[in-house]
């Protein structure tokens, strides 16, 4: 049986596709942090040398992932709808960019909350640090060159522009605790060696990594909603919707 | 070649070339991103004179002194290889202890003896349990007194 995919990449047909998918990643998000929290405050281990504190890493590391890994997928869909012209993927990546912009903040944060007690300073400007940071920027560039755009198609080229050229920041930011003496540590978990922490305090991250998923696809499906209907207000569609409800 | 595949390709080799050039950027600039100097590279005369900066590497095991007036430190910073003797006057971080990381910020003096005035602490990447950390040193002891019969 063969799907015919582009009948999701119409709005119509995607804004009812998400509307069945929004609860069904809202209900995994809400579950898996509440295990995830769990193992996290209670089942995993204090760190050897820095106790408790080591605990913010449950949402730190997971937010820093999400903020890298939303910008790429959102590059990516800014991208495909520069160079196919389709609508949606444009309007998904306009979605993304909130989500991303709050995880790269979380990030930020926790890591300050967490580097003043352990390292001695609340900022520094090392590569790692920096790097977070002009992500951080690059999002919000994003969002205001797409909000200072009044026809949203051209709001959606700009914004592709931006978002692609702002992609090589990525391997910067994960590689910079390799290419550069930072103060920032090494990664802990990494695709080609062994993970170099506790089985149980590496669950409860992966739980939390997962529930960060759950809760972006949620979250990133709402907006792109949103975004259609306001898109495709003067539509047939959007019309005979307005009359169901009303 | 479709209008779209020709967009695709343009788009494609626009992010190969800012990808070639921000890696030739990153090659330039390599020796002025670093955080911290290593005792090695200060040794080497790598580090700027005259002007602040950082050094960074392991407390010496042993180093640690305490001054009289009970604020003032003395340690010496290793990489293994080359020490530089720091002196600094505060509050040190709670991470900081001997055989750990340490990255100080200061000026290296005449007499060779780096007066820092801020010093952090640079934890290492593992995580464990306080037993899984001892379980190790006890069996790292043991390794190093099978070695040495």
């Amino acid at each position: 049986m063969a799907i015919n995919w582009f009948k999701y990449s119409s709005p119509a047909s995607f804004y009812f596709l998400a509307g069945k998918m929004i609860p069904l990643f809202s209900i995994a998000a809400t579950v898996l942090f509440g295990v995830g929290l769990y193992i996290g405050f209670f089942v995993a281990p204090s760190d050897f040398q820095q106790g408790e504190a080591y605990r913010i890493i449950f949402i730190h590391v997971p937010a820093a992932w999400m903020s890298m890994f939303l910008y790429v997928v959102m590059a990516a869909w800014a991208g495909i709808g520069l160079a196919f012209n389709t609508r949606l993927s444009s309007m998904i990546a306009t979605a993304i960019a909130p989500t991303g912009a709050m995880f790269t903040f979380l990030a930020l944060w926790t890591g300050a909350l967490w580097g003043k007690p352990m390292w001695g300073a609340w900022w520094v400007w090392d590569a790692r640090l920096t790097s977070e940071l002009i992500l951080l920027f690059l999002y919000i560039g994003f969002m205001s060159l797409q909000a200072a755009i009044d026809d949203p198609r051209r709001a959606d080229k700009a914004g592709a522009m931006i978002a692609l050229v702002g992609v090589v920041n990525i391997p910067i930011i994960y590689f910079s605790v390799k290419w550069w003496n930072t103060l920032h540590q090494g990664a802990s978990v990494s695709l080609t060696q062994s993970p170099k922490m506790a089985t149980t305090m590496l669950t409860g991250m992966l739980i939390m990594s997962l529930a960060c998923w759950m809760y972006a696809i949620a979250v990133v499906l709402i907006r792109t909603r949103t975004i259609i209907l306001e898109r495709e207000r003067h539509t047939v569609w959007v019309g005979e919707l307005q009359g169901a409800t009303r | 070649m479709k209008p779209r595949h020709k967009k695709l390709a343009i788009i494609a080799s626009g992010v190969t070339a800012l990808g070639v050039a921000s890696i030739l950027v990153l090659n330039a600039f390599q020796s002025n991103l670093v955080f911290f100097f290593s005792p090695s590279q200060v040794a080497a005369k790598e580090a700027p004179i005259g002007k602040s900066f950082r050094i960074g590497g392991l407390v010496e095991e042993g180093s640690v002194r305490r001054q009289s007036d009970g604020v003032t430190v003395n340690f010496v910073v290793t990489d293994t290889a080359k020490v530089i003797p720091v002196v600094y006057t505060g509050i040190l971080p709670d991470l900081f202890k001997e055989g750990k990381g340490v990255v100080a910020q200061g000026k290296l003096a005449n007499d060779g003896v780096f007066r820092a005035d801020e010093v952090l602490a640079k934890h290492d990447e593992n995580y464990m349990p306080p037993e899984a950390a001892s379980a190790l040193e006890q069996a790292d002891k043991a390794r190093k007194t099978v070695l040495m019969q």
